[in-house]
């Protein structure tokens, strides 16, 4: 199969993207594939995949643009087929604030979160609604870009006086904030690939310092993973339940990661719902992929079937 | 279960190599490379200035007169040729050196890490200013120092404080400063602290290192003595030809008295053995030749002096009122200071998005200052690219302003 592999792009995730790009370049070529890759940041997208037609395009770009449905539509109008979720989804997964609503929507647990608008702030007086805002959701909570990957913009706070300079950082990524509930538990990823989504084996995140920041997720050795998660079979089932109720309820396709929690209470409640996993050396999906006995080489054969 | 190691030598790092992680910071100027920004965030010099045909040419020699010579391995010491040509670069500034007294390295950089390797055992109290070259932190900070912060003000280190930590008891192995158009601040070091400065390091025996990169990029006034003209024994001078010809070339050096350059020449062989006899005599020969680099150097000094003017008049009229700036003589950057709500490193992705770049001032200092300032250089982009940069920024802090506003009850 003659295929477009599409990363890099303009975001701050842009060597992420292109590392997992190359990596998943290589493993397409060993499956006997003609793969090339297309950096949409130094190439014209459209007149190089026109020149060039390829029979499928891998959607290896992270954050906006490459997950929230833009480079979606673009194919959609080149009728390219293309590996992962349609547009109008990848719109929602993409925007915290929509994609919770979702989740309430389905029943599936999320921790409480409020929105906070940039557009309020300034042009309708909203930053006097922030201390309802904050005291709905408690403190410590966590503060985060309504749109944007990687924990980029992503703080946790503990004192009132702080919520200001968070919401800033956070609008920095993105038009609007979201302020949520801050669970204290175990951090677990779900893979899941194929048509229908298959969930893999969990993977339980213990990042070193604590904190699973940028810096913990991209260097190696700086969190430690554990495949599948050292969780009781029956907290495991409620995160498996609770994942595949997310990707059902967002319309995730091909492949998808959803980010989870378990509290205190064993609870499972899902964070978010990434439409575009990462595919770096230290990327959860592989690692997902690994412990379900699936090479590299495996993961991204099953993704081009399931998406083709 | 298994669990999942990514880094196979994960246990087996020292300790040192701990504070080597990922950061979004770099994340995000490697969109900020993306020729669309405008970007005031590296410090490159305006290579394109240079006479390419005539560098060429330099090269050419090199290789056809000398090709035995510069394709070999050389001495730690570098070429005695070199050297001359460095001491005679040093004369230009007031400084009388020996071309024995000259340890040739991979640009002043490999000097900065090699007098860490030679000065510093860990725990070690070394002072620095505050802000300083990020460059020399990281170099210095391999040797696991402990950093004593020097502030700064428009007069450069306010060397009271300095005094004031020594009358306390503290003892650093050195003090390191970049006393001309300095990095990231673009401030000078005024005479009477040079004076001040010396005395007090020579009474209490401390070695100052004295990092010259920018001097011969003067725009206006009278160059200040350089701390070596004025106390040769107790100061070790370093100079790179990265700003007055090619940082490509990889070439700086190091002055110092007999017993320092004898440890330099040997830790300098054990990192890399020798410079590279290439670059070293194109470098020489570049040198050799007066009216070509004065007026080469001549031409980047008035680029630079209009590009710092564009970058001065741009800010005046952008950046809002409760900003402040440096405004230098010279050198490649201007310090700018915002509120103290406001977080550079945190806005940072904003300013990408709107294609503008800088560097955040956290950067600078070794115990996380530097919040609410960032370092514009102006030094790579045209004029009209630096107006357009500054304006977006300011626009960008206008709004940053309101929107912090709309949070204070």
């Amino acid at each position: 199969m003659r295929i477009a592999v599409i990363a890099g792009g303009r975001t701050p995730e842009r060597d992420v993207s292109l590392r997992g790009g190359h990596r998943v370049h290589t493993a397409l070529e060993d499956l006997g594939h003609e793969a090339w890759l297309v950096d949409p940041a130094d190439a014209k997208l459209v007149a190089s995949l026109r020149e060039r037609t390829p029979d499928l395009c891998w959607l290896g770009l992270h954050g906006k643009e490459g997950e929230d449905g833009t480079v979606q539509r673009l194919l959609d109008l080149l009728r390219l087929p293309y590996t992962g979720t349609a547009a109008f989804d990848c719109e929602l997964s993409f925007d915290k604030m929509l994609a919770k609503d979702v989740l309430r929507r389905a029943g599936v647990p999320t921790p409480d979160w409020v929105v906070i608008e940039g557009s309020a702030l300034r042009d309708l007086g909203g930053g006097a609604a922030l201390h309802e805002a904050v005291e709905r959701v408690g403190l410590p909570c966590i503060v985060k870009p309504s749109r944007s990957g990687s924990a980029l913009g992503v703080g946790s706070v503990e004192r009132y006086e702080d919520v200001p300079g968070a919401v800033m950082s956070a609008l920095s990524f993105s038009g609007a904030a979201i302020i949520e509930q801050q669970v204290v538990g175990t951090e677990v990823a779900v893979g899941a690939i194929g048509t229908p989504l298959e969930t893999m084996p969990l993977v339980e995140i213990v990042p070193k310092e604590g904190v699973y920041d940028y810096a913990a997720r991209y260097t190696a050795g700086a969190t430690d993973h554990y495949a599948p998660a050292r969780l009781d079979p029956t907290v495991s089932d409620g995160v498996h339940n609770a994942a595949a109720g997310a990707l059902a309820a967002l319309g995730t396709r091909h492949v998808g990661r959803v980010d989870a929690i378990v509290d205190r209470a064993e609870r499972a409640m899902v964070l978010e719902v990434n439409v575009s996993p990462g595919m770096t050396e230290t990327s959860l999906l592989p690692m997902a992929a690994n412990a379900a006995g699936l090479s590299f080489e495996d993961l991204c054969d099953r993704i081009i079937r399931a998406a083709t | 279960m298994a669990e999942f190691s990514i880094d196979r030598f994960v246990d087996r790092y020292a300790a040192r190599a701990a504070g080597m992680t990922a950061s979004e910071v770099r994340a995000l100027f490697a969109v900020a490379a993306r020729p669309e920004v405008v970007s005031l965030a590296g410090g490159m010099p305006y290579v394109q200035a240079l006479p390419t045909a005539e560098v060429s040419a330099v090269a050419r020699e090199v290789l056809e007169e000398h090709g035995d010579i510069a394709l070999q391995y050389g001495g730690g010491q570098g070429s005695i040729g070199l050297r001359e040509r460095l001491t005679m670069l040093m004369a230009e500034e007031g400084i009388a050196a020996d071309p024995e007294d000259v340890v040739v390295t991979t640009g002043a950089q490999q000097a900065l890490d090699l007098l860490g390797k030679i000065f510093i055992d860990p725990g070690d109290l070394i002072a620095v200013e505050a802000p300083a070259y990020v460059g020399a932190l990281t170099a210095f900070g391999a040797y696991e120092p402990r950093f004593l912060p020097i502030e700064i003000d428009d007069h450069g280190m306010i060397v009271d404080q300095l005094e004031q930590a020594l009358v306390r008891g503290e003892r650093p192995a050195f003090v390191y400063t970049v006393p001309n158009f300095g990095n990231p601040a673009g401030v000078t070091l005024s005479a009477a602290r040079r004076h001040q400065l010396i005395a007090l390091c020579r009474e209490a025996g401390i070695p100052i290192i004295e990092d010259n990169p920018y001097g011969l990029l003067r725009f206006e006034g009278e160059a200040e003595p350089c701390l070596r003209s004025l106390d040769p024994d107790n100061v070790i001078y370093l100079g790179t030809v990265s700003k007055t010809f090619s940082p490509g070339v990889r070439v700086g050096w190091a002055l110092a008295e007999l017993s320092v350059v004898q440890r330099l020449v040997l830790a300098k062989e054990a990192a890399d053995l020798c410079s590279s006899n290439l670059t070293m005599l194109m470098t020489e020969r570049w040198f050799s030749d007066e009216q070509r680099w004065r007026s080469t150097l001549a031409g980047l000094v008035e680029t630079y002096r209009s590009r710092r003017d564009a970058m001065l008049e741009a800010l005046e009229e952008h950046m809002p009122e409760d900003a402040t700036w440096t405004r230098p003589g010279g050198g490649f950057y201007v310090w700018a200071t915002l509120p103290e709500w406001l977080d550079a490193k945190a806005l940072l992705a904003a300013a990408v998005e709107r294609r503008v770049a800088y560097v955040p001032g956290t950067a600078f200092y070794p115990d996380g200052r530097g919040a609410n300032r960032m370092r514009l250089a102006f030094c790579y982009p045209p004029e009209d690219r630096i107006r357009e940069g500054v304006g977006l920024l300011g626009a960008l802090l206008h709004d940053e302003e309101q929107l912090y506003r709309s949070m204070q009850d």
